[in-house]
């Protein structure tokens, strides 16, 4: 549940013109002085369980072609995939990534997983967006705690973006987050919206909350000229869309640093496709939001991270409806001009028979959640005690992976 | 408050959707006025006599999908993706959908193998409603959100209703899958959760994963077993989709004690399960069929007992056995309280339940009975906030505005976040307060509210505004503020968005 922000905050404050309104929230210019920095972190959740394979495919193992059958990627034929290294390929749906990947701006990491190790979408994405050791936990997300956990001074980035009109659980918590989803309706009156603040700041602190900062994201879109983006019927362009708008949110000098975004779809157990078809054409939304991020950013993208995650991978062998059933291992996409890029981070465990996860899934052998502290560790300098005590709990044994964020 | 004034608003608020003008007035037993409701001869049901079956549904579809096929066949090599074709007229659709109906077994397709054709589309639904004529899926699906809707404003109290959204949720499906579940969604809630709403638990099961809908949602009808003769022939197999979310979601719940191998082998014992195709070899095209040819031959074993029966009567008795492990009366009654109380109910209100679900062997309408039965019900904190689907109904309850045309409210349930049968996933919609009070969900509600004020063209007072839809819950500051609005819309809106109407 949200908390209040400001509670000392009044109407009549809040009733002045527009730049003051964001006096209160937050700190002119935000830079880690020890470098002079602005980070950005962008956590883009893949719901549904993406099949890593399929998206990244391990053309070099003897194995694959035969296991992932039709589903495949090939080096050649009419839509080759698009080779990283000797043993690596992306899925054709991606060229930004491979075009970033070859600048050194993007990387992969493959055979990972959380410390998940059943097969339910519920709970794999509570795990996965919680940081908790297991499910069950849907207080609050690893993001909101490591938010909660910066500096304060450092307020700026002390408040998350949470786009869409569901919060994802990676950002709930007692750090205060913003809200915003593309929309078509006229906006309420000011009027009407300082009367019912001032009704919930006598009444109803957790609507006071959510109100108060679900303006503050319109405030910044309309100053960003977001105006009249609207949610399109093609789901590429609907994620494109949600990342251009949260680019611009985190874009603006008082903006959040932090956004999250969620996309569904991902859960192919029919049809799934290769290098064509529906797997490709998500695959090709990711692709346009990257993108999006990086236009939209222009120079701050340099100092920017985006992570894609998924709560856990997919059969390995195809089942008999052309699609793949629930999996574990699979991977985790990383671009942005701050990402250390330009490979495959990959324990890689073989796909025959013995080496898979009971007998049936790619094996994880590396701990996502490893990554996820590095790159906090490195965008915000959050210490390993932190991140182990309250980010990520029960994690003091898994030390944050190191240098995926250039120094 | 008196007490007797605050039990018309519990029943209202926790239990139905909202007041209408003159509801609270009415004064009476409240609890009496919900039984009322439970024991009504038709139940749930809602007049059908406008809407297709789900295979005049489907068959609509498949005659759109041929007739654009042949459209493009006869325009090869011209580039038609952006020319909508206009859809056949739907609107009096009972006489026009017979089995007979030209086109219908026109182009060649794949028997049997109904959802195959179209699942992975992803598309926006809903009320974006594209320039071009709608697709009968499209128009099929305004119809039953309007029939649902003329249901939700009429109902007295609204109990029934808020059952129904608790096991559509429960049970739910998505027209975001393909066209056939856009076309069925509608149907699939009538002639699979309505009926059922204060029947068996067992008998709903039945209905629901017998539905083509559930059927096309969760895969089931492209699920083939390996050593059946299709299976053998056309080198398909199993898609253990359907049996997984039948054991984590729809029974037992995650955690409960079932293992992979049971999700693999009660995957095996619903192969077979499926919709008709369009050329009808298996019986009346889009209806349920158990096609043998597609059914893994042989026992299987599903939490430790083994199923031999031959045939549909396989599947049958394991959800029957299923829906009897005692896990299930736990699921179902922590889902239930949560919905309806609290969102960490107390732990002797979701024993009691479960005890009640499990002694009367899974009885929906005494389920339903007990929790109105139970002074903690009456008695609970307002600690939910209200869904958006009861938002915007109770918000049109106040107003007694009619359902004269659905598309704003699918509109307003999109911007909300809880867009019609259309939920992310098969776990359904949150039950939870904070996946609700959310920055951008409030801020959306307020600018609703005050649409629905300025729609609403109310000329009451906004003093009668208050006792005629908040009564005695009004606060001071609630009454303070709608009394001092600088208008009588701005007095709507802000009572719509008053702490009082949101939570309940």
């Amino acid at each position: 549940m949200l908390v209040c922000e400001t509670p000392s905050l009044s109407r009549r404050r809040l009733l002045s013109a527009g730049g003051a309104l964001f006096g209160w929230a937050y700190l002119p210019a935000f830079a880690r002085a020890a470098d002079r920095r602005d980070p950005r972190l962008v956590v883009i959740v893949l719901r549904g369980a993406l099949d890593g394979l399929s998206a990244l495919a391990p053309i070099g193992d003897p194995d694959y072609a035969a296991l992932h059958g039709d589903l495949a990627l090939r080096r050649d034929g009419e839509h080759p995939a698009l080779p990283l290294d000797s043993f690596f390929a992306l899925n054709p749906a991606m060229p930004n990534f491979a075009r970033l990947y070859g600048a050194r701006q993007a990387l992969a990491i493959h055979a990972c997983a959380t410390n998940y190790r059943e097969r339910s979408h519920f709970d794999g994405q509570d795990v996965l967006e919680s940081g908790m050791p297991g499910p069950g936990h849907v207080e609050s997300g690893w993001l909101n705690r490591a938010l909660a956990a910066l500096p304060s001074g450092e307020r700026v980035a002390s408040r998350g973006l949470a786009v869409g009109a569901m919060p994802p659980l990676l950002l709930r918590g007692g750090a205060p987050v913003l809200g915003w989803a593309p929309s078509g309706l006229p906006a309420a009156s000011d009027d009407l919206n300082a009367r019912l603040l001032d009704l919930y700041t006598h009444r109803d602190p957790i609507l006071a909350a959510a109100l108060r900062a679900g303006l503050d994201a319109d405030q910044i879109a309309a100053r960003q000229g977001m105006d009249g983006l609207k949610p399109g019927g093609d789901i590429a362009l609907a994620m494109q869309k949600a990342a251009e708008g949260a680019a611009r949110l985190i874009n603006a000098d008082d903006g959040p640093r932090v956004a999250a975004l969620a996309f569904d779809g991902w859960d192919t157990h029919a049809n799934e496709g290769g290098a064509t078809g529906r797997l490709a054409q998500l695959l090709g939304g990711l692709d346009a939001a990257i993108a999006a991020f990086e236009r939209e950013l222009g120079p701050h993208w340099k100092d920017t991270a985006i992570i894609a995650i998924t709560e856990f991978g997919r059969t390995v062998r195809i089942n008999g409806t052309v699609g793949t059933d629930h999996g574990v291992g699979t991977l985790a996409f990383l671009a942005g001009g701050a990402i250390a890029g330009g490979r495959v981070i990959a324990d890689w465990p073989g796909l025959r028979p013995a080496d898979l996860y009971e007998g049936r899934d790619l094996k994880p052998t590396t701990d996502l959640r490893a990554a996820l502290k590095g790159v906090l560790a490195d965008q915000f300098g959050l210490s390993p005690q932190t991140l182990a005590a309250v980010v990520f709990p029960e994690t003091s044994a898994l030390k944050p992976m190191a240098g995926l964020v250039n120094a | 408050m008196t007490t007797d004034d605050a039990r018309v608003l519990v029943a209202f608020t926790r239990f139905g959707l909202g007041p209408r003008p003159g509801d609270l007035a009415r004064g009476g037993d409240p609890r009496e006025a919900i039984v009322a409701e439970l024991t009504a001869p038709d139940g749930a049901r809602t007049d059908d006599s406008a809407l297709p079956r789900t295979s005049e549904a489907l068959q609509a579809v498949f005659a759109d999908q041929d007739r654009k096929k042949l459209e493009r066949e006869r325009l090869s090599g011209e580039n038609l993706a952006k020319n909508a074709i206009p859809a056949p007229d739907v609107a009096a659709l009972a006489p026009t959908l017979g089995p007979g109906s030209p086109g219908v077994e026109g182009a060649s397709s794949m028997e049997g193998m109904a959802g195959g054709a179209t699942t992975g589309r992803v598309e926006a639904g809903g009320a974006a409603m594209p320039a071009a004529k709608p697709s009968p899926e499209q128009q099929i699906f305004r119809a039953e959100a309007a029939a649902r809707l003329a249901r939700a404003l009429g109902a007295q109290v609204g109990y029934l209703e808020r059952l129904v959204g608790f096991w559509s949720n429960h049970f739910c499906v998505s027209i975001a899958k393909s066209n056939i579940t856009h076309a069925a969604a509608g149907c699939f809630e009538r002639e699979a959760i309505r009926p059922y709403v204060t029947g068996r638990f067992a008998d709903m099961l039945g209905a629901v994963e017998q539905h083509p809908a559930m059927l096309n949602f969760l895969d089931n009808a492209q699920s083939v077993g390996p050593d059946s003769k299709a299976g053998r022939n056309r080198n398909r197999g199993l898609n253990e989709n359907l049996a997984r979310e039948i054991l984590e979601l729809h029974t037992m719940g995650v955690g409960s004690g079932y293992t992979q191998t049971d999700v693999t082998e009660l995957a095996r014992i619903l192969t077979g399960w499926t919709i008709v195709g369009r050329e009808g070899r298996l019986g009346e095209p889009g209806a349920f069929v158990f096609n043998p040819n597609a059914h893994e031959p042989g026992s299987a074993k599903v939490l430790g007992r083994v199923y031999d029966q031959l045939g549909l009567a396989q599947g049958e008795a394991a959800l029957a056995d299923i829906a009897r492990q005692g896990a299930v009366a736990d699921h179902v009654a922590q889902k239930f309280a949560r919905h309806f109380v609290a969102d960490d109910p107390s732990p002797r209100l979701t024993a009691r339940l479960s005890k009640i679900f499990r002694d009367s062997n899974g009885d929906l309408g005494a389920l339903a009975r007990a929790l109105i039965d139970d002074d903690e019900a009456w008695s609970a904190p307002a600690t939910k906030m209200r869904n958006p689907w009861e938002f915007v109904v109770a918000s049109y309850r106040a107003f007694n505005r009619s359902a004269a045309d659905v598309g704003p409210v699918l509109n307003a349930l999109n911007l909300l976040g809880m867009p019609l049968w259309k939920p992310s996933g098969p776990n359904g919609f949150s039950d939870e307060a904070s996946a609700w009070a959310s920055p951008e969900g409030v801020k959306m509600r307020v600018e609703l509210a005050a649409q629905f004020a300025r729609q609403a063209k109310d000329a009451r007072s906004p003093a009668s505004l208050i006792d005629e839809i908040l009564g005695s819950s009004a606060s001071a500051p609630t009454r303070e503020a709608v009394m001092r609005a600088e208008s009588r819309e701005q007095a709507a809106a802000l009572l719509l968005m008053s702490p009082e109407f949101q939570w309940r």
